[in-house]
């Protein structure tokens, strides 16, 4: 077995694979932020007075769930379009995130709203609050705080799921490898390469995340 | 109509009320008014419905039977009526149920800013204002988590008296508290009641019903079984099962 390893072809393309990273964590970015969206919203109604619509909840994660995200990416992209819905590669791939991730999102907020003593809700009403504001300023918080390890790793999930959308050509750091990888057959090098990408690109989200946790949920709890 | 009738009209009237949970009866015709100023202490054992009743007084439950009137509104299911009774009535919790999240200030300004909508400037001078008067304004920046089990419960009173209540009701104030924190507890609510306000209060210290309660109501299995003056209501009960009970809880005293 003799393999020269030449990490020349990835460093001449360095700037390609950087630019690729910064439209993954795009992609993951704006993903994260519709599910978290997809997640409030999706908590309200699977607690919501109306049936049909607690209903559609139910439906809705329980089909994200138990289905792969590649036929969820491939159904936007190649199914949707039979029916008039044409969306590029990259609002594909937003949407297909977002959905996702919101399904796991809706999953892991309702836990964490679960989680909140009654009586919290009691004082809330008792003060003469509404049910909306009791439930965006009394519960929304440390129920998000309550869920926040669980989330941010299902958010970590996503970040690396954006790699399948490389299926549907979608404009991210493994389309980008894998088209280096087609001019330069340097397959070793260009996959151990973006697996470090991705490994960063984790450990930066990390970061965030616990930067964001100590801001926003540094109140202390007994 | 005249002053006077207004003046006579009961802050607080219960009529006929009954209440089930599925089979369970929990309160079984229920009637009490209680006028502008007047100092209710309900006891009674565990299980009597108490805390039961003075939740349906601001209709944390639901009542299947009777009328609930507070103020001269009479509460309905509908959310206008609730709102209006909520207005009126502050509550107190045995577990504080303060917001963890917010700081002692903000716990005391969320409702007035968002029910009434009184300016952040105003409802932290309002909140200054109570803070002070239960003794805890150098905690108003921090978390409750912060603050030992009888300043929680003080701030929770504050918090109430922040929205400027007609009248508080007290749920076990003082029965998650330790032993050394409940006099603290009791003197808030011992200079509430000096100052006028109308208060119900549920809670089992007797020496707090003999200092500052007009009336005390005692509840058994979900009914009124007898009320009156605390001295009369200590020295001559009525009831064989009145008399059990302060023999139980006086016991320990």
């Amino acid at each position: 077995m003799s393999y020269n390893l030449d990490f020349s072809v990835v460093v001449d393309r360095l700037p390609e694979l950087l630019v690729a990273c910064l439209a993954t964590i795009g992609l993951a970015i704006a993903g994260m932020a519709l599910a978290t969206v997809i997640g409030v919203l999706g908590v309200l109604a699977r607690r919501s007075r109306f049936k049909l619509l607690r209903g559609l909840v139910i439906g809705f994660v329980e089909a994200i769930r138990n289905t792969p995200f590649l036929v969820q990416i491939f159904f936007i992209f190649f199914a949707l379009p039979q029916i008039g819905v044409r969306l590029n590669p990259t609002a594909t791939a937003i949407i297909a995130l977002a959905l996702n991730g919101g399904a796991y999102a809706i999953e892991i907020i309702r836990g964490g709203v679960d989680s909140i003593p009654k009586g919290q809700v009691e004082a809330g009403k008792a003060l003469g609050l509404h049910p909306a504001q009791i439930f965006r300023h009394i519960i929304l918080k440390p129920a998000l705080r309550a869920v926040y390890p669980s989330l941010t790793s299902q958010f970590i999930m996503l970040t690396l799921t954006t790699s399948v959308c490389t299926s549907i050509a979608a404009y991210e750091l493994t389309s980008v490898a894998q088209k280096i990888e087609a001019d330069t057959f340097r397959s070793f090098e260009v996959y151990f390469s973006i697996t470090l990408l991705y490994l960063i690109i984790s450990s930066l989200m990390m970061g965030v995340f616990a930067l964001i946790s100590r801001v926003s949920f540094s109140y202390p709890v007994k | 109509m005249p002053q006077s009738a207004a003046a006579q009209a009961p802050l607080i009237a219960l009529d006929g009320v009954g209440k089930w949970y599925g089979a369970y009866h929990a309160l079984k015709n229920v009637n009490m008014t209680v006028r502008k100023g007047e100092k209710i202490v309900l006891c009674g054992p565990s299980g009597s419905g108490k805390s039961t009743l003075i939740r349906c007084i601001n209709h944390l439950e639901e009542i299947q039977e009777g009328k609930i009137t507070v103020e001269g509104t009479t509460l309905t299911a509908s959310a206008r009526t609730i709102d209006a009774v909520r207005r009126e009535v502050g509550m107190v919790f045995q577990s504080f149920n303060l917001f963890p999240h917010k700081t002692i200030m903000e716990n005391c300004t969320l409702a007035p800013m968002r029910v009434k909508g009184v300016s952040k400037a105003d409802a932290e001078a309002t909140a200054r204002k109570y803070l002070e008067r239960v003794r805890i304004i150098d905690q108003a920046d921090k978390y409750p988590a912060q603050l030992s089990g009888g300043q929680q419960q003080r701030a929770a009173i504050a918090r109430a008296l922040c929205m400027e209540p007609k009248a508080m009701l007290f749920d076990e104030p003082t029965s998650a508290l330790d032993p050394e924190m409940v006099k603290e507890v009791l003197d808030t609510m011992i200079g509430l009641a000096r100052d006028g306000m109308t208060m119900i209060c549920v809670t089992h210290e007797m020496g707090f019903a003999r200092q500052v309660a007009d009336r005390v109501v005692f509840m058994a299995s979900g009914e009124i079984i007898e009320e009156g003056p605390p001295e009369e209501f200590f020295r001559d009960p009525k009831h064989q099962r009145t008399r059990t009970f302060l023999g139980e809880i006086l016991a320990h005293h």
